[in-house]
């Protein structure tokens, strides 16, 4: 084919979702936010809910989601994104309402919210970065941090004594009556990404399907807050995220 | 139809109102002494009647910040709780205050600090009135005297917030909360459609329709420039209030040789101290803020001149009084007398307060 035709808009395969703008992204080379944020994007399109989506971004990395994807934001307090949510899906049911909240955020200033929404079974969906480490104030221990990791403030690596357990936060959300979906999900292919896209359109409708609260957990990267390379971080991850955070489907109901 | 009057608690006026009123949603957490709006609430079912929305939430930092989400899509909302619970908002609410978003929160207070006493107190007026949550911000601050204020300021409270799209607050206390008195309920409103929301808060988080650019909710700006301008236009906003919003009122002040200055409850059993010093031969007034922010100092300034000496009477250890104080500019004595943690002063030791102090 020549390049000519290749350019014609009938044979592009691939190209920047339409609800994504052109703001440069603050999120470092390697991160998980970009690719989460273009699939948030894609599925809030694809399902024709651009004026009917309203988002909550959370205090951390992803604090700043609201410049990159065109839809309406309420920026939450730390942690607070789930009460939050709560209350604009309750007030405006015809909405399609997500939380996106990082493992500090999620996991530890926020539990008590986090699991009370889930635990009410609130139609919203809860979109869960984890990295295992604070990324926006510098590279500190998450409660996701795995026993032995090296953060921050825990520099000679996690010691459970000292700093508790790594928290299996989904696993958690997996019990209470009010989830219909919890799944762990990845970014790091194009192969786990296209599952990854499946699992969030289903999260999507079952909120819009009065289903219950739907959980997506990332296993990301942070390749600034671990020190690495973005193509050695994938592999840090998959080799020890993942078996601590093994991916799939926790609830499907 | 003639007006319903009906005998009930402050706390009770306050939910009624708010179903009249047409509020949207309410959220709160359970504490003493201001239960019974949220139990009103939940026994009334206006979800059935208005489609208002009653939710207990798991704390009141949860309540708080559910009330931000709603406010943020234009709707009315309201919690309410006792000085302890109100701590517990502070960050909510700084951050409604730092987004612009209008609200109403209700302070039945309680004696402190900390988890104190379950009996009335007014020690939260600092709170309210100079910060309580982090940064320069101010609450519109509403103080009734009585159940039918309780139930007027509902009203007043959202109409005032959303006029200014900032936070409103009704500064009660337990006796207010708790007592029961006649009360006119204000009529049915119905609850505003979506496309009259969407008319009145064309900044609200509703969902991107293709007529207007995304609408972002948020306290936050990095650009210290910018931020600066975010609270200068704060500031502008509050000035307008303080010049247009104050509110108080005044009980035989005319020729009065000495002023009680007191809100709340305090006001109440003020308003016999005033007959008793005059059955006495005494001239006292009483001024009664009902706004506490803005303050009503220019109408106590008004008395430089006439009274001999000015009494802030409060059941705090000394709170309002510095307003008080900074509207006469020392050009009149002000003395404070207050009882604390929950024991409520009579009319008679009042009037002792002024005779020691002033007389």
């Amino acid at each position: 084919m020549e390049l000519n035709d290749i350019i014609k808009p009938e044979n592009l395969v691939y190209g920047k979702p339409r609800l994504m703008n052109d703001n440069p992204m603050h999120y470092c080379p390697g991160c998980s936010h970009g690719v989460v944020h273009k699939l948030i994007a894609e599925v809030v399109d694809e399902m024709g809910m651009e004026d009917k989506t309203i988002g909550i971004s959370p205090v951390g990395c992803a604090v700043f989601a609201y410049n990159y994807i065109d839809i309406d934001w309420i920026e939450a307090a730390h942690g607070r994104a789930p009460a939050i949510a709560t209350a604009v899906k309750r007030l405006n049911p015809s909405k399609m309402v997500f939380t996106y909240q990082g493992d500090g955020d999620l996991a530890a200033i926020g539990t008590a919210e986090t699991i009370h929404a889930a635990n009410r079974g609130e139609n919203i969906v809860i979109i869960f970065i984890n990295n295992a480490i604070y990324g926006m104030t510098g590279g500190q221990m998450a409660p996701t941090t795995l026993e032995g990791m090296k953060t921050s403030t825990c520099p000679y690596g996690r010691n459970v004594e000292l700093n508790g357990f790594p928290l299996k936060i989904s696993n958690l959300l997996a019990q209470l009556e009010g989830t219909c979906l919890v799944t762990r999900q990845s970014v790091q292919t194009p192969a786990a990404v296209r599952k990854a896209k499946k699992a969030l359109r289903l999260a999507f409708e079952n909120s819009m399907n009065k289903k219950g609260t739907s959980v997506v957990e990332f296993v990301s990267t942070c390749s600034s807050g671990w020190k690495m390379s973005p193509e050695k971080a994938n592999k840090w991850m998959e080799e020890n995220m993942f078996p601590f955070y093994p991916l799939g489907d926790l609830k499907n109901v | 139809m003639a007006d319903e009057i009906k005998l009930m608690k402050g706390n009770e006026a306050i939910a009624h109102a708010a179903i009249r009123y047409g509020v949207d949603g309410y959220f709160g957490y359970p504490i003493t002494p201001q239960s019974e709006i949220l139990e009103t609430l939940m026994a009334e079912m206006p979800w059935e009647k208005t489609g208002m929305v009653v939710l207990q939430a798991e704390s009141e930092v949860a309540a708080i910040n559910m009330v931000y989400g709603g406010a943020s899509t234009g709707k009315r909302v309201m919690t309410s709780s006792s000085s302890p619970g109100v701590s517990l908002k502070q960050e909510g609410i700084s951050y409604l205050a730092g987004a612009e978003l209008p609200c109403l929160i209700v302070n039945v207070m309680r004696g402190g600090p900390g988890l104190g006493t379950i009996q009335p107190s007014q020690a939260d007026y600092f709170q309210t009135v100079k910060g309580g949550g982090h940064g320069d911000y101010r609450l519109i601050t509403l103080a009734p005297s009585s159940v039918q204020e309780m139930a007027n300021f509902v009203g007043l409270g959202f109409e005032l917030a959303f006029k200014y799209r900032n936070p409103a607050i009704i500064l009660a206390d337990g006796i207010i909360g708790q007592m029961m008195e006649k009360v006119t309920l204000p009529p049915f409103h119905p609850r505003r459609t979506e496309e009259e929301v969407r008319a009145e808060c064309p900044w609200a988080a509703q969902g991107k329709i293709s007529s207007r650019s995304k609408n972002v909710i948020t306290s936050l700006e990095l650009d210290p420039a910018i931020m600066e301008e975010n609270n200068i236009r704060f500031q502008k906003k509050y000035k307008l209030i303080s010049e247009n919003e104050v509110r108080y009122e005044e009980y035989r002040c005319e020729d009065a040789d000495y002023l009680l200055v007191a809100f709340g409850s305090s006001a109440r059993i003020c308003q016999k101290t005033v007959e008793n010093a005059r059955a006495e031969g005494i001239k006292v007034g009483l001024l009664r803020p009902i706004t506490l922010w803005p303050f009503p100092s220019a109408a106590i300034a008004k008395y430089v001149g006439q009274v001999k000496g000015i009494l802030s009477v409060e059941l705090n250890a000394g709170q309002m009084v510095e307003d008080v104080r900074l509207a006469v500019a020392c050009q009149v004595k002000v003395e404070h007398f207050g009882r604390l943690g929950g024991i409520v002063f009579t009319p008679d030791e009042v009037l002792q307060a002024l005779k020691t102090k002033l007389l």
